[in-house]
């Protein structure tokens, strides 16, 4: 398997400047490795660091030393350093990341929210709208929302509208922060069935699962946080 | 790709006291950047020294043109420089009343900026006039009527169709939604934000308001005392603040 994602000697730590200067300490030299079509499951306690993991690869959280390099078609970028602009072209064309909260928009309607990443990659806007249809419908969002903004959405209806926008573009590095959570059992399913689907299409994929049962049915292997 | 704007060692000083000083970044087209930070950390001056609006006492700022050619600001004529910001450029103040002729009506408003640009033609004038109030959700009866009796959230829509009526590439705000009630806050924030998308236009929005910057912008600098203490993507700048005063500012933020 090709890899996609390589980490090494990854160092990242907190300084809070506001309360003393106490410095945390997450990650000490992390190697990890992940190829195409593998699906990784970043494991550990609570407050270790998993989804602190997924923000350093994504670029959010700037590492303090070491190598996150992301593979893009036969060249390697370092996320580590990268200009602004270079990590934005990597999360557009490369790098996916489905949060655990939907960040919303006001008066933006739900289907516009998923084709947007889409549209960014400059897909023609009927293809993005029918793609980001298919999976609000997918993802059992009644018809009569898809026009409207999801800012009076439950919790569980925002969660899938995130979740749809994760799928909309198809990417070679998926990153997954419990994406199952607070969704009910008919939904879980299809989630895992849509990063089923990315996985055998040849996305690497890296996820935080709460869940043992769903963690062990998608993902081959563990990044464990110890 | 040849940045739009390139800025190296800006600096401004009043008499003895700080405006801003040694800012240098670049802005590609199309990218949104936002400047934070408390009133008196000099953004807006620095705002205003990149627009023309004031001359810097050090440094330069570097334009790419249409053509490709990059031109110094402070080389270009007086001439030159106005038809630059008539054209290319578009400035969103704060206060509507700066940015709007208030003794003209809202069409004339958006008419004259494009009678600069040469359009002779009244009809013409008329209808794009009338489809830019559309755009920015003002009815289009309201053609005739003076700003003045435009509401605040209305006055500031249409200083924006004055600004781009004339399709810039850049475009500077100046807390474009101070003084806005929230609500009237959210509708133009998310009009600003399809509009700069719509047009793949570059801006450069100053803001105390770190919510605004963030629907806004993909890249953020934060000033402190007219330096530039923190640059990243915007994300980057919120979730992972580095720097003492950003960490302030950003857990200062009320939750609501």
């Amino acid at each position: 398997m090709a890899a996609v994602l390589k980490i090494e000697a990854l160092h990242k730590s907190f300084t809070l400047h506001q309360q003393g200067g106490v410095r945390i300490p997450v990650f000490e030299g992390l190697d990890a490795e992940v190829g195409a079509g593998e699906s990784v499951a970043v494991t550990g306690p609570s407050g270790r660091g998993k989804s602190s993991l997924l923000k350093l690869i994504y670029g959010t959280y700037r590492a303090s030393a070491g190598r996150i390099r992301v593979r893009k078609g036969d060249d390697w970028h370092d996320v580590v350093g990268a200009a602004p602009y270079d990590v934005l072209n990597l999360r557009r064309s490369t790098i996916g990341y489905v949060t655990q909260f939907l960040r919303v928009i006001p008066r933006v309607p739900a289907e516009v929210i998923v084709a947007e990443p889409l549209l960014e990659r400059g897909v023609e806007e009927g293809e993005a709208l029918a793609r980001a249809r298919h999976l609000l419908a997918f993802l059992n969002i009644p018809e009569r929302l898809w026009h409207l903004s999801p800012m009076t959405f439950s919790g569980g209806e925002q969660q899938r509208v995130n979740i749809a926008r994760g799928f909309a573009a198809s990417f070679p590095l998926l990153l997954l922060d419990e994406p199952t959570a607070s969704l009910d059992a008919d939904n879980r399913m299809r989630v895992m069935q849509l990063v089923d689907e990315a996985r055998s299409q040849g996305s690497a994929i890296v996820a935080v699962f709460h869940d043992e049962t769903e963690r062990h049915s998608v993902c081959s292997r563990d990044i464990a946080l110890n | 790709m040849n940045p739009l704007l390139q800025v190296e060692g800006l600096g401004k000083t009043y008499g003895n006291r700080l405006g801003c000083e040694d800012v240098s970044f670049e802005l590609q087209a199309g990218e949104v950047l936002a400047i934070v930070g408390e009133s008196g950390s000099g953004k807006t001056t620095l705002l205003r020294c990149l627009s023309g609006h004031l001359q810097a006492s050090s440094g330069r700022v570097l334009y790419a043109q249409r053509d490709g050619r990059s031109v110094c600001l402070a080389d270009l004529s007086e001439a030159e420089r106005r038809m630059l910001m008539r054209t290319d450029w578009g400035f969103v103040h704060q206060d509507a009343r700066e940015g709007l002729r208030m003794g003209v009506s809202a069409g004339a408003n958006v008419g004259e900026r494009l009678m600069a640009v040469g359009a002779r033609h009244y009809g013409h004038i008329r209808s794009t006039a009338e489809d830019w109030l559309t755009r920015v959700e003002i009815n289009r009866e309201r053609i005739d009527d003076s700003p003045w009796a435009y509401s605040g959230g209305m006055r500031q829509r249409l200083q924006i169709a004055r600004n781009l009526v004339t399709s810039p590439r850049l475009i500077f705000m100046d807390e474009p939604t101070g003084g806005l009630d929230v609500s009237v806050q959210a509708r133009l924030l998310d009009l600003i934000r399809g509009l700069v998308r719509k047009f793949n236009l570059a801006a450069i929005v100053v803001t105390h308001d770190l919510a605004v910057a963030r629907l806004l912008s993909s890249r953020m600098m934060v000033m402190q005392q007219g330096r530039v203490i923190e640059t990243g993507l915007t994300d980057q700048v919120l979730e992972d603040p580095q720097a003492p005063y950003t960490q302030l500012l950003v857990s200062s933020v009320l939750q609501v």
